[in-house]
């Protein structure tokens, strides 16, 4: 069972290596791991997503939160709002290039840049629908493809602090 | 003032007495503050013996023990030390010197990258890269180390952070979001508790380390009295309640007395208290007390459940818990219970084959009859566990030992720290000539600073645990366990250090050797030759259920 794990941490030096270096050292997989600022100054919010059992998923949230860099953690799987950012660098020709920009009008996919043979197209939404764009951007010859990793948002009025 | 007096004054506003280390390049501009300060330095012979020197000190006191080292090599021999620390759950600083900021990353001469190695091993580690922050970080290490689950914190201390001018500013209060360690325990949960201890038939408790580290052995013998429930500890929990105390059953696990090990198997509730259930405590985890319900009580959330299921935790400080506990339970004996613990007291106590040979059991045994008042170290192996076994422990913080990480060579660098916390005891060293020949440099200490510790070797010339493992179960076959020194004389090596050495060969000779060893006035070594193929029993087989426990003839 995947989860995702939301962890308010101080903006300190070495905070990134303390959280992966729990997750290699007891054995816990990370499938993605996203960081950024938050509203609050000195403090970034990491979104980790797991997966193992319910014991493995409270030992993960328990050992997080005795870093003493990290502030609060919590499990935002159920509930909650998840979205995905991804670049991908698809081969397009004059002739198909038409084509491509009407799969991603439905995905509401960006053309973020236009090249002789290729383009750039902009996707957000949750890993399923980035999943199945990249999917169907095969057909012409993906480049390169950069994902952010998850992140997510519990619905309603209450905050993570 | 400097970065290097900053920090000597914030260790004097810690109101540390004592300092186990060794200078080097990067950091001799703190011990050029030392030098003024009213602090006492212990200069060791290695990194790693300061380390289990301000171990086995905070052990013994309960305050922050705290060491010194220089940066690269003097920085990564701590390490052993600090993990042996952490396992264990013990409140260390250990300062390391660091190349200048400038450098920091270029590969520099006596370079290592200290807190990226001991990330996995310390409560929390810093490297101080602005001077200014030497009073906040001292302060909040200190805290950090010996508030809620205690544990080692490192500073790095880059050199020209100590050579920089700052104002010094000590904050009175820490400020950590990210900190907040759980006291007092959930009213409810403790009541909870309370109805399910007294309905139980066949309780159980079981102390671990928690219960020393919390200073909660008096709450923890009350309850036991007023239940009344018999008491296991683990290794670590010796000391929590008296040995001599009649509801006492030793330590449980892979030696463990049998009677222990029947009692927490049979039991219907078991009352843990600071015990993390490590796999040396339940032998095989899946058939450990099939029958009981769980109480857990501790302060660290994460091991709440870790090992095994848990039907009521509480999660904070066993002293405040236990004293909650105490005024719900309502007294009431068990007798079917008591009369089969006592049978199995009486069927199987901890035995040796008396041959007329030199048994280290003997030697344990006359080693408390002499000085039950010492405080013990042990090293690691055959000698910790016939000294968990035979030296009955009266109270907490007498009984020092490796539990979690099991070092070989922490008894006589942690004998020390606990000689110079309490110069007036007696403090003794059960060793085996394996591990002390891991921290033997450290005579020189000793002798260097008067510290007179009493160091007893149980010399069988053999790595003995392994040994045993390789006679029970790898058919006889002693690969590399043989230390073949017939030769060497502990005797004359602790001479060559400026020691007392004595050799005793046999029985009739341990009593007026330790009778003459407790006065002389200065470290002694005593190089007890015993049979050499003696084994620890009884064991539980690794990978083994904890009633599943094997014992000799005798």
């Amino acid at each position: 069972m995947r989860h995702t794990i939301a962890a308010l941490v101080e903006d300190k030096p070495g905070v990134l290596a303390r959280v992966a270096g729990l997750f290699r050292r007891r054995g816990f997989n990370i499938e993605s791991l996203a960081v950024g600022v938050t509203e609050k100054e000195g403090i970034s919010r990491m979104t980790i997503v797991v997966s193992g059992d319910d014991r493995t998923i409270e030992q993960v949230t328990k050992q997080l939160n005795k870093l003493i860099d990290v502030v609060k953690v919590s499990d935002v799987s159920a509930n909650s709002v998840d979205r995905e950012l991804a670049l991908i660098k698809v081969s397009a020709s004059p002739q198909n290039r038409a084509e491509i920009i009407e799969i991603a009008n439905i995905f509401r996919a960006r053309i973020v840049d236009v090249a002789r043979d290729s383009m750039i197209i902009e996707v957000t939404g949750d890993e399923d629908k980035i999943g199945a764009f990249i999917d169907l951007m095969r057909q012409y010859g993906i480049k390169e493809v950069a994902r952010t990793g998850k992140i997510a948002m519990q619905r309603g009025a209450r905050s993570l602090e | 003032m400097r970065g290097a007096d900053a920090i000597v004054k914030a260790l004097e506003m810690e109101g540390v007495k004592h300092i186990f280390g060794i200078p080097g390049g990067a950091i001799i501009e703190v011990y050029d503050a030392l030098f003024d300060s009213g602090i006492k330095h212990i200069l060791t012979r290695h990194e790693q013996a300061a380390v289990h020197a301000a171990d086995g000190y905070a052990r013994a006191t309960g305050r922050v023990g705290v060491a010194f080292a220089t940066s690269g090599p003097g920085a990564t021999n701590t390490v052993t030390g600090i993990a042996t620390a952490y396992m264990d759950s013990s409140p260390v600083v250990v300062m390391t010197g660091q190349v200048a900021r400038a450098l920091i990353g270029n590969d520099a001469f006596q370079e290592a990258d200290i807190t990226g190695i001991t990330m996995p091993v310390t409560k929390h580690n810093y490297l101080v890269t602005d001077e200014s922050e030497i009073p906040r970080i001292v302060r909040e290490a200190f805290h950090i180390a010996g508030t809620g689950r205690p544990g080692p914190v490192l500073i790095d201390l880059p050199k020209d952070v100590t050579t920089a001018e700052i104002e010094f500013d000590y904050p009175e209060k820490v400020n950590l979001p990210g900190y907040k360690p759980k006291y007092s325990g959930h009213p409810r949960q403790i009541k909870r508790a309370a109805e399910l201890i007294m309905k139980a038939e066949r309780p159980v408790i079981l102390a671990g380390g928690g219960v020393i580290l919390s200073n909660a052995s008096e709450e923890l013998t009350k309850l036991a009295e007023s239940i009344p429930a018999y008491v296991a500890t683990s290794l670590m929990g010796k000391g929590a309640i008296s040995e001599t105390h009649p509801l006492s059953l030793g330590f449980v696990g892979m030696h463990g007395a049998k009677y222990a090990n029947y009692a927490v198997q049979e039991s219907d509730l078991i009352i843990a208290v600071g015990i993390r259930f490590s796999d040396r405590t339940t032998g095989r985890v899946s058939d450990f007390a099939p029958d009981a319900r769980i109480i857990q009580i501790d302060i660290d959330p994460a091991e709440i459940g870790k090992n095994v299921g848990v039907e009521i935790p509480i999660v904070g400080d066993a002293k405040l818990i236990l004293g909650e506990l105490i005024r719900h339970i309502n007294y009431r004996r068990r007798k079917e219970w008591e009369e089969r613990i006592e049978g199995w007291k009486r069927d199987y106590p901890l035995r040796f084959r008396d041959d007329g040979g030199l048994k280290p059991q003997y030697i344990i045994q006359k080693i408390w009859e002499t000085q039950p008042d010492a405080i013990v170290t042990t090293e690691v192996g055959q000698n910790q566990m016939w000294a968990a076994q035979y030296f009955k422990v009266k109270r907490p913080r007498q009984f020092i030992t490796s539990g979690g990480l099991g070092t070989m060579g922490f008894g006589f660098p942690a004998a020390m720290g606990v000689k110079t916390a309490f110069p007036e005891k007696q403090v003794v060293d059960i060793a085996g000539d394996g591990s002390f020949l891991m921290n033997i440099q450290e005579l020189a200490t000793c002798v260097d600073f008067g510290i007179n510790v009493r160091v007893m070797v149980l010399n069988n010339m053999f790595l003995g645990m392994v040994r045993q493992w390789q006679e029970l179960f790898y058919d006889e076959r002693y690969s590399a366990t043989c230390l073949k020194c017939k030769e060497m004389s502990f005797e004359k090596i602790a001479e060559g250090f400026g020691a007392v050495g004595m050799t005793v060969e046999k029985p009739s000779e341990v009593e007026d050797a330790l009778k003459e060893a407790f006065e002389i006035d200065a470290p002694v070594v005593i190089d007890f030759r015993v049979d050499r193929l003696e084994n620890v029993y009884p064991m539980v087989p690794a990978g083994a259920a904890l009633h599943e426990i094997i014992d000799e003839e005798v």
